[in-house]
């Protein structure tokens, strides 16, 4: 399964501080966006309000509009836990749980809820997401073991696998290759265009490479100076980002004439 | 090719250096000259200790500073002080134990002290005791238990109260006013005299269950009023040291706030809330004010602490100091006060070695 997404009108606020200004935007299903921009535009506050996570800091609110497949987010009544089980999330420095096993980690968003489910059902859903990760044959032999105890590169993979367990129809990635080396890096991007088969891939990075070689589309976001609102400036097919953009700012950013 | 430089024979980069003996050498000579001073002024072991220490360190920092030069001088001056202040924060504490120790074995291993209550024993048995030379009747089996069981309930009430305080104002309170009224209030609590915790009991239970309510729940009520503040800032402390991370983790896969707590938060924590609830009873297990008050005398076995009056080891060595079984020889009393002090810091250290058991069977594990 997989969902597109729409926002229309969105800014996002941290108490009486605009931080993200007037966002329109359309997030394809089953497609690689990637959001690029200078550090505090607000790339990874905008990607956190797709699966209302952006709450959880205290006074952060939103005002506008984000449709999954039609159904608004911001509506209400709409429970931020299920739209949360539905956009899963993989934050910028892998964060497994340290008490429980790898096998529990993948778990973790059925064990955490209590929902039951039979050994073998579980058993299946552990392998299918390891290997939707590219981790199981790292790690089939040691599933109690700790999930601290894997290197930093194998536990973003099983961060990812943890997401993916809960089968999303939306994956946000928030500079998830930033803590890693080349090795794991390029693994994790091999994965991102494997996921994108089925899943609606969104991922902030400050990589340009990165944009360039996993994304469909790509969005770039600047900010006019401190304090000011971040602001979407151009978003359009990764080539044309690239080679061909619209905007004077997008070129000098990423012909690295600045930020 | 470069021909190899030979080495120097003295340093450039070397400074003056003392050899290794000196410490040891000035020390001996610190000993000898104390003793010959104190021969002069008359002589006590105390004043020879402190007249050598400042012997040696003076020998020590002025011979370096001659020698080795002034940074040398100033790291010895500074060892010396350090070490100096750890010895004399150690000496009341190696005081205790070994006096402790001299008087409470005797006790402790007398036959039927830990087995026996004081039911029964009386003036005339422990003037038999002293006039035939047989062992000493008595013991604290009552006293403990009063302890151990006072003090369980105390934990039974104050640890649901201190860790929901604690998740109240870590996870749910944001920091507002109502947090920081709370916070406020339980230093307050740290701070309050035992005594006062004790009458808040016995005035408390006097109020609903009429004057002169004196049982074992008394008792762990003012316990509990002295332990829920520790409770409640250990518990902070390592609930505030969960990573934020793990919590988000949970929230991105749709777990619900109480079951993220529940289920992620309090287990990444439970090894420091263990072992500072531990602490807090090792904390409170020794309190004898607020029992005096509370829980009354008992020289029997009650188990039940919601009737009755209780014995706990704390009071039960109050009165065999202060009101001695048999008036006219002290000495058996003494014998199970001291015998019931040593208990005491047994079962404290236990729980000491208890927490940090519990904090490692309870860490996260690791390994590949």
């Amino acid at each position: 399964m997989s969902k597109r997404i729409d926002v229309s009108d969105l800014n996002v606020y941290y108490g009486d501080f605009l931080a993200v200004e007037d966002v329109n935007i359309t997030l394809d299903a089953k497609s690689v966006t990637a959001f690029i921009g200078p550090s505090g535009c607000g790339k990874s506050t905008f990607l956190r309000t797709l699966n209302r996570m952006h709450e959880v800091i205290p006074g952060a609110r939103v005002e506008g509009k984000v449709l999954l497949d039609g159904d608004n987010l911001y509506a209400d009544g709409v429970d931020p836990v299920t739209v949360r089980s539905q956009i899963g999330m993989v934050f910028q420095r892998p964060n497994p749980f340290p008490t429980m096993s790898i096998r529990d980690n993948v778990l973790a968003g059925v064990k955490l809820n209590s929902r039951r489910m039979p050994k073998s059902d579980a058993d299946a859903l552990v392998e299918k997401s390891l290997q939707g990760a590219n981790l199981w044959n790292e790690v089939k032999d040691r599933l109690d073991k700790p999930g601290s105890g894997l290197s930093g590169g194998q536990q973003q993979r099983l961060c990812i696998a943890r997401a993916i367990a809960v089968s999303p129809d939306v994956i946000l990635m928030d500079e998830p290759c930033s803590a890693l080396d080349p090795i794991s890096t390029l693994a994790i991007e091999d994965l991102i265009n494997e996921l994108k088969d089925e899943y609606t891939v969104v991922i902030v990075t400050h990589n340009m490479q990165q944009a360039a070689r996993v994304s469909d589309k790509t969005a770039f976001f600047n900010i006019a100076g401190t304090g000011k609102p971040g602001k979407l400036i151009e978003f359009a097919e990764t080539a044309t980002i690239f080679n061909n953009p619209g905007q004077k700012s997008t070129e000098d950013y990423v012909s690295g004439r600045f930020g | 090719m470069a021909t190899l430089m030979t080495e120097r024979k003295r340093s450039a980069l070397t400074r003056g250096r003392l050899p290794k003996y000196t410490p040891y050498a000035i020390a001996v000579s610190a000993v000898i000259v104390a003793a010959a001073l104190m021969a002069l002024a008359g002589f006590n072991v105390f004043g020879w200790a402190f007249l050598a220490a400042v012997l040696f360190v003076v020998g020590n920092v002025s011979s370096s500073a001659i020698v080795e030069g002034r940074r040398k001088a100033t790291d010895k001056l500074a060892t010396s002080l350090v070490l100096g202040a750890f010895l004399v924060a150690l000496l009341p504490l190696i005081s205790v134990i070994w006096t402790v120790l001299v008087n409470g074995v005797p006790g402790l291993i007398t036959p039927g002290f830990l087995g026996s209550s004081m039911n029964g024993v009386t003036g005339a048995v422990d003037n038999a005791s002293v006039a035939n030379h047989t062992p000493v009747m008595g013991g604290v089996y009552h006293a403990l238990m009063g302890s151990v069981l006072i003090t369980l309930w105390a934990t039974l009430i104050s640890v649901p109260v201190g860790l929901l305080t604690a998740i109240y104002l870590v996870e749910y309170s944001d920091g507002n006013k109502f947090s920081k009224v709370i916070t406020f209030l339980v230093d307050v609590m740290t701070g309050i005299p035992s005594i006062v915790a004790g009458l808040f009991a016995a005035a408390f239970f006097a109020m609903i269950l009429g004057p002169g309510t004196k049982t074992g729940f008394v008792a762990a009520v003012a316990l509990s009023v002295l332990m829920i503040p520790v409770v409640v800032r250990s518990s902070e402390e390592m609930l505030k040291i969960v990573p934020n991370e793990l919590r988000e983790a949970a929230y991105a896969l749709g777990v619900r706030k109480w079951r993220t707590i529940m289920k992620v938060v309090i287990p990444t924590a439970i090894s420091g809330i263990a072992s500072g609830v531990t602490l807090a009873i090792a904390r409170v297990i020794g309190e004898t004010a607020p029992l005096l008050v509370t829980a009354g005398f008992a020289t029997t076995i009650n188990t039940n602490v919601f009737a009755g009056w209780m014995a706990s080891l704390p009071t039960f060595i109050y009165t065999q100091i202060m009101t001695p079984t048999s008036p006219s020889n002290p000495d058996p009393s003494t014998q199970r006060a001291w015998a019931a002090a040593l208990l005491l810091i047994i079962l404290v250290m236990l729980l000491n070695l208890g927490a940090r058991l519990v904090a490692r069977i309870f860490a996260p594990k690791t390994g590949r």
